[in-house]
């Protein structure tokens, strides 16, 4: 289809989104928060390279262990996310494929964080199996 | 699009070979890219061999000679030939900059001129601007108030004059938002760094009463925040501005709205 519009019309287009801020504002804090939660993290895995299974556990176990490795998996997903939202934006130009990597980036981040969430509280909390009649 | 394979139309081929002048000496090759639209062929890269006896001391006193005295078809853009103008930006040994004020001393070797990157070529050196000067209409570079006109001058202190120190030096070359990668992908969405530094010199203005509007107009994923802060913009301009620095002043500005 050729394009008759002028250039003025191309250019304003659908008009400005009114967004952007929130994505831009939430890479920064997640990207600042992800500096003391990513040292603590490596620091724990080197340290217990070559420890027993239930150490590991136990080191996890650990309330404030817990609690920061819960916080590790938020803002590490949530942020890895971003990112790859505004790589996709850039480089991707179909329209159906950028719709289509965005969504499923975003789905596989909640999935994946929503799991490895649910693993930390399965060690914080023991594996107790649901009791029939409570 | 990101492109990784250049269409079959782009591939540069060689072109022909225009000699010195008999007896010249002091012999400098420029190889300038050459682009017809009336012929059906690809662009070719001509070399011309220069008299730099007889040659001024920038880049755009030896396209000037080429035309005037070797090849009067080779065609740019010119006026002012002292960087207030805008108008002589190509490529020049692979750094978008005004040919008027980049020395024939500072580059090594054969000169290379290209038109500004990944944009529609018009012809020879003259890439096709219409896009970027309807997005710099777009952002409403003038004054705009709800106050009604005062009888004289509006009242600026030195220090608020001061904020437009750095972006009112601008000449719109294009330099900067032809070698802005984020441009190149998106150049059809996002404003490009010489528009959003036009869009800022606005809003920084004391006078002007839109600063609101100003930003509701910028606040879109595309139009400012492609901006990754690759800092070629900053890097290649030819004034020596900072049109990073006014695109990280309005996201913070987006941020402080809020």
């Amino acid at each position: 289809m050729t394009d008759f519009r002028t250039p003025m019309g191309r250019v304003r287009g659908l008009g400005a989104a009114k967004e952007g801020v929130e994505h831009w504002w939430a890479q920064r804090l997640t990207a600042i928060a992800l500096i003391p939660l990513t040292l603590w993290f490596v620091v724990g895995v080197v340290t217990h390279v070559g420890a027993p299974h239930a150490a590991a556990l136990a080191w996890l176990g650990q309330p404030w262990n817990a609690g920061l490795m819960i916080l590790f998996i938020v803002a590490a997903f949530h942020h890895g996310q971003l990112g790859m939202q505004a790589v996709i934006e850039d480089y991707v130009h179909k329209e159906w494929l950028k719709l289509t990597l965005i969504v499923g980036i975003r789905y596989a981040a909640i999935v994946l964080g929503l799991a490895a969430i649910l693993a930390q509280l399965w060690i914080v909390f023991g594996r107790a199996a649901p009791v029939a009649g409570g | 699009m990101v492109e990784f394979s250049l269409p079959r139309n782009s591939k540069v081929g060689k072109g022909k070979v225009w000699k010195a002048p008999q007896g010249a000496t002091n012999i400098r090759r420029f190889h300038i890219y050459r682009y017809d639209p009336d012929q059906d062929a690809n662009p070719r890269l001509d070399t011309y061999e220069l008299d730099m006896d007889t040659c001024g001391p920038m880049v755009l006193d030896a396209v000037i000679k080429i035309k005037n005295e070797m090849d009067a078809t080779l065609t740019f853009r010119r006026s002012c030939r002292e960087g207030v103008c805008g108008s002589c930006a190509f490529n020049i040994d692979g750094t978008n900059t005004l040919a008027c004020t980049t020395h024939l001393s500072d580059i090594k070797g054969d000169v290379k001129i290209y038109p500004l990157p990944h944009m529609p070529v018009i012809k020879d050196l003259v890439p096709d601007l219409n896009q970027m000067y309807a997005q710099l209409a777009s952002v409403e570079p003038w004054l705009k108030t709800h106050t009604p006109a005062p009888e004289r001058e509006r009242l600026q202190s030195e220090e608020e004059r001061a904020k437009l120190d750095g972006m009112w030096e601008c000449v719109l070359c294009f330099s900067c938002s032809t070698s802005c990668p984020s441009y190149w992908w998106n150049g059809d969405r996002y404003l490009g760094p010489a528009v959003l530094l036009q869009a800022y010199r606005w809003i920084a203005d004391s006078r002007d009463e839109f600063t609101g509007e100003r930003l509701d107009q910028l606040e879109d994923p595309f139009r400012l925040y492609r901006c990754h802060t690759i800092m070629n913009c900053t890097k290649t301009c030819p004034k020596h501005l900072n049109p990073a620095k006014a695109i990280a002043e309005i996201k913070k500005l987006m941020v402080m709205r809020r």
